[in-house]
């Protein structure tokens, strides 16, 4: 079962999981400013049975459940830090799409800043080191355009 | 029997690749010609094997042959024929034959196309495509082998993965594998000068073309994926920074670095060491976007123990491949012609930025993607790396780079100005900051981000118009003369135009559609209506019907629009028995500004239905801009400098283009 699973998953190439369906009309919250924020949150969190979707693309039974509960301690008054913690706490840190910043992901969002100011700093070095010809003169405005008359004359 | 001379030929063709891998390099070194001319012949005969292979392996899904392993388990008797055609390559063995045609294909393309390459160049960079020819043989015939028998034969298959059954999908893959192995043939090249241990005038012309070739490929195929998912997966996304779709994301932004780097060895001779690197990861990202795919090792470390011998042979592969080509590089590299001298603000000077970029976005992408995987070997932590890591680090790496784009193409080689090019970009400078300032008097909620990349999308698509324009002398000259040079611009011109162009447009489609875009889902009986972005539904009702190898839930629903004919829409659910498994059709009714996109969702069991109903304003330019850079790397591909039996020409013979010097 799992063998087929992981196949169907390796053909699809571009995109992993089935089809699905999220947020039925039934779980919604009579409050729109806190139906909007649920909507945000359910957009965080992973899926914990599915390939690769956050529980609002997802129509897994265990994706309703988790729906339903961020929107019961949204009711109960909840910050959106809040439940992100409680559920954290109750499912682990897998369960969040968007990785804290704690020890074990510095490298995950240090990384690429400092990837780029790296290469940044080793192409400035190599370009102070290798200054481009200097016996190519770089033209007055005024020689500029005396070249150009002089261009268009002989041609 | 059939399936037997197919079995046959692939052996023949790994025998044939192990003698294309290694005789031509000996006949190179002793300066042996007879052994070197070995290569197009074996070159040649590889492909005509393979392909025979691969013929015989599609007769026996087309005739439902059951007792070949592979088509009892990825087809079925009731199976559309389309799908039994390209249900070929939709198993893992059947992608790996795909893989491998195409492979020898390139091959043979070298070695019926390079006859004015020099011989021991063509020899070497033969070989090289033999032993990777080698390798994916040896893998298919080790570990994979699409000719398995069942006997006794069953009476009917399992059917193909029903996702799999749908033309967006079938032509996938073929498009994909096409860019993957493609940049094969950069990497046999580059190999190949790094063991001549020089970089020829040659070397830039062949290379250039193949990069671009396959990266038209990859562009096409990825863009095919994504619209997939788009009108399959029932929610209106189209990008899911999912590891499959990052696996072929990764060669993609080393294939774009690749092909502007390598057209700067070509008119600069310059960068020619760095071009060589780039080959070679640029292939080694394909490798690891199709073999650790496969091999599952992305969705969890544990199942890469499903079969050991596969992950196995795989990681030794591409172990080999990389890990060879940057020992050779390390050895090779330092010998190598140092380039042309350049100031850092050149045309040469920003595709190094462009390349910068780019790979440091590549390598956030990759870090992203395996991360989770590293993070439990190492901490037994499991984490998530999900859309929210990606937008927060890829996009700011890669908005400047397009901020960029457009300045690059109207600097001078060699050494540039910034603020000519910007006096010669005003008209786009003007555009940019206008843009976003209609948007925002027109809707005050606009999202900062969301205005700045409009600004960013607009500069994208006037800097090229801005820029055709200078290059046509409009403003300068007579119109009928500006006329005239514009439609005499080089095709390479063309080709870059059409490209950038198209990146805009992409950009317009992503900011627009993820910022403006509506949403309804509601449950509907028959009768019902429900309004979005001005349109109203209507829900007629729900038809249900057995057709070919499904049954189909199908909904009726009239779009009403003020001053317009009603429209018929046609949501449907379709439950593949065979395969037990259940798949959305959406009915999309776009009008090329922006797509109603509607997926029928589940019965509630008291005659309604649950309707999601989308407005996705701009979304197809995303695949329209993906459609126009593709066809900017065809375009270029035209170009008479690209061509590669050209006969001889100096490289510094075609450098500027007429009016894009300015100085």
């Amino acid at each position: 079962m799992i063998r087929q699973l992981l196949i169907a998953a390796a053909l699809l190439l571009a995109v992993g999981g089935p089809p699905a369906h999220a947020v039925e009309p039934s779980e919604r919250l009579a409050d729109p400013a806190l139906e909007a924020r649920a909507r945000n949150l359910s957009k965080e969190l992973r899926c914990l049975v599915c390939q690769n979707q956050s529980i609002d693309d997802s129509n897994a039974d265990l994706a309703h459940d988790l729906r339903v509960l961020l929107r019961q301690r949204l009711v109960a008054g909840d910050t959106d830090q809040q439940v992100l913690d409680y559920l954290a706490a109750r499912y682990g840190v897998f369960v969040l799409l968007d990785p804290p910043f704690e020890p074990v992901t510095y490298l995950l969002w240090l990384a690429p800043p400092a990837l780029v100011l790296l290469a940044g700093g080793v192409l400035v070095s190599r370009s102070r080191r290798r200054r481009p010809d200097p016996a190519l003169p770089v033209l007055t405005e005024e020689e500029r355009a005396r070249a150009a008359t002089l261009l268009s004359e002989s041609g | 029997m059939l399936v037997e001379i197919g079995h046959f030929a692939l052996v023949l063709a790994l025998i044939v690749a192990l003698v294309q891998g290694t005789v031509p390099l000996v006949g190179a070194s002793l300066r042996s010609r007879p052994l070197m001319d070995l290569a197009q012949s074996a070159a040649l005969l590889q492909f005509g094997l393979v392909a025979l292979a691969f013929a015989t392996f599609m007769h026996a899904h087309i005739v439902s042959d059951f007792s070949v392993r592979n088509v009892f388990e990825n087809s079925n008797t009731a199976k559309p024929m389309l799908y039994k055609v390209t249900g070929v390559w939709g198993s893992h063995e059947g992608s790996m034959m795909l893989w491998v045609l195409m492979l020898t294909l390139f091959g043979a393309l070298v070695a019926a196309l390079g006859r004015t390459l020099p011989a021991t160049l063509r020899a070497r960079t033969l070989a090289i495509q033999g032993l990777l020819g080698f390798g994916t043989l040896a893998f298919i015939i080790g570990t994979s082998n699409p000719f398995d028998r069942l006997i006794p034969a069953p009476i009917d298959g399992r059917d193909l993965n029903p996702l799999l059954q749908d033309p967006g999908l079938a032509f996938h893959p073929p498009f994909l594998y096409f860019g993957y192995v493609g940049f094969s043939i950069t990497y046999s090249f580059a190999i190949a000068a790094l063991i001549e241990g020089r970089i020829g005038a040659q070397w830039a012309r062949w290379v250039r073309p193949w990069a671009l070739t396959a990266w038209c490929g990859l562009t096409i195929g990825i863009a095919m994926g994504s619209w997939w998912a788009y009108y399959v997966l029932g929610w209106g996304g189209w990008w899911y920074w999912d590891p499959v779709e990052n696996a072929s994301f990764m060669p993609w932004l080393l294939g774009t670095a690749l092909l502007h780097s390598a057209a700067v060895v070509e008119k600069r001779e310059t960068l020619q060491r760095w071009t060589v690197l780039l080959a070679i990861l640029t292939f080694g990202m394909s490798l690891i976007g199709t073999f650790l795919v496969r091999s599952g090792v992305l969705t969890s470390v544990h199942s890469f123990a499903v079969d050991p011998t596969r992950g196995v042979f795989i990681l030794a592969l591409i172990a080999l491949v990389i890990g060879g080509g940057l020992i050779l590089y390390a050895f090779r590299a330092p010998g190598l012609e140092t380039g042309n001298p350049f100031a850092p603000v050149s045309r040469e000077g920003a595709v190094v930025l462009n390349n910068l970029l780019l790979c440091a976005g590549m390598a956030t992408v990759f870090l992203g993607t395996f991360y989770p995987l590293f993070a439990e070997i190492w901490s037994g932590v499991k984490l998530s790396v999900g859309p929210q890591y990606f937008d927060a680090t890829f996009v700011p790496i890669l908005a400047p780079g397009v901020a960029a784009m457009v300045i690059g193409p109207v600097l001078a080689w060699r050494r540039g100005s910034v603020t000519a090019a910007l006096r010669r970009l005003l008209p786009a400078i003007i555009g940019a900051l206008l843009a976003p300032l209609i948007i925002f008097a027109l809707n005050h909620d606009a999202p900062a981000a969301a205005l700045a990349g409009v600004a960013l999308a607009a500069w994208a698509m006037l800097g090229v118009l801005t820029d055709l324009g200078d290059r046509s002398g409009l403003a300068k000259v007579p119109l009928s003369v500006a006329w005239r040079r514009f439609r005499h611009l080089p095709r390479g011109i063309w080709g870059y135009a059409l490209a950038h162009f198209g990146v805009g447009v992409l950009i317009a489609g992503i900011v627009v559609s993820t910022a403006w875009r509506s949403e309804r889902i509601e449950t509907l009986r028959p009768g019902d209506t429900v309004e979005i972005a001005g349109q109203t539904l209507r829900l007629i009702g729900v038809t249900e019907a057995d057709i070919a190898n499904y049954h189909a839930q199908r909904a009726q629903i009239v779009v009403e629009r003020p001053g317009a004919e009603p429209q018929m829409l046609y949501p449907e659910r379709r439950w593949y028995p065979v395969a037990r498994s259940q798949t959305t059709n959406t009915a999309i009714a776009t009008n090329g500004f922006g797509d109603l996109y509607l997926a029928l969702g589940d019965p509630d069991g008291n005659g309604g239905w649950v309707l999601r109903a989308y407005y996705n304003p701009l979304v197809p330019w995303i695949w329209f801009g993906a459609i126009l850079a593709a066809l900017g790397g065809l375009v270029s591909l035209t170009d008479r400098r690209s061509r590669m039996r050209s006969p001889t020409r100096s490289p510094s013979s075609a450098i500027v283009p007429a009016g894009s010097a300015d100085n």
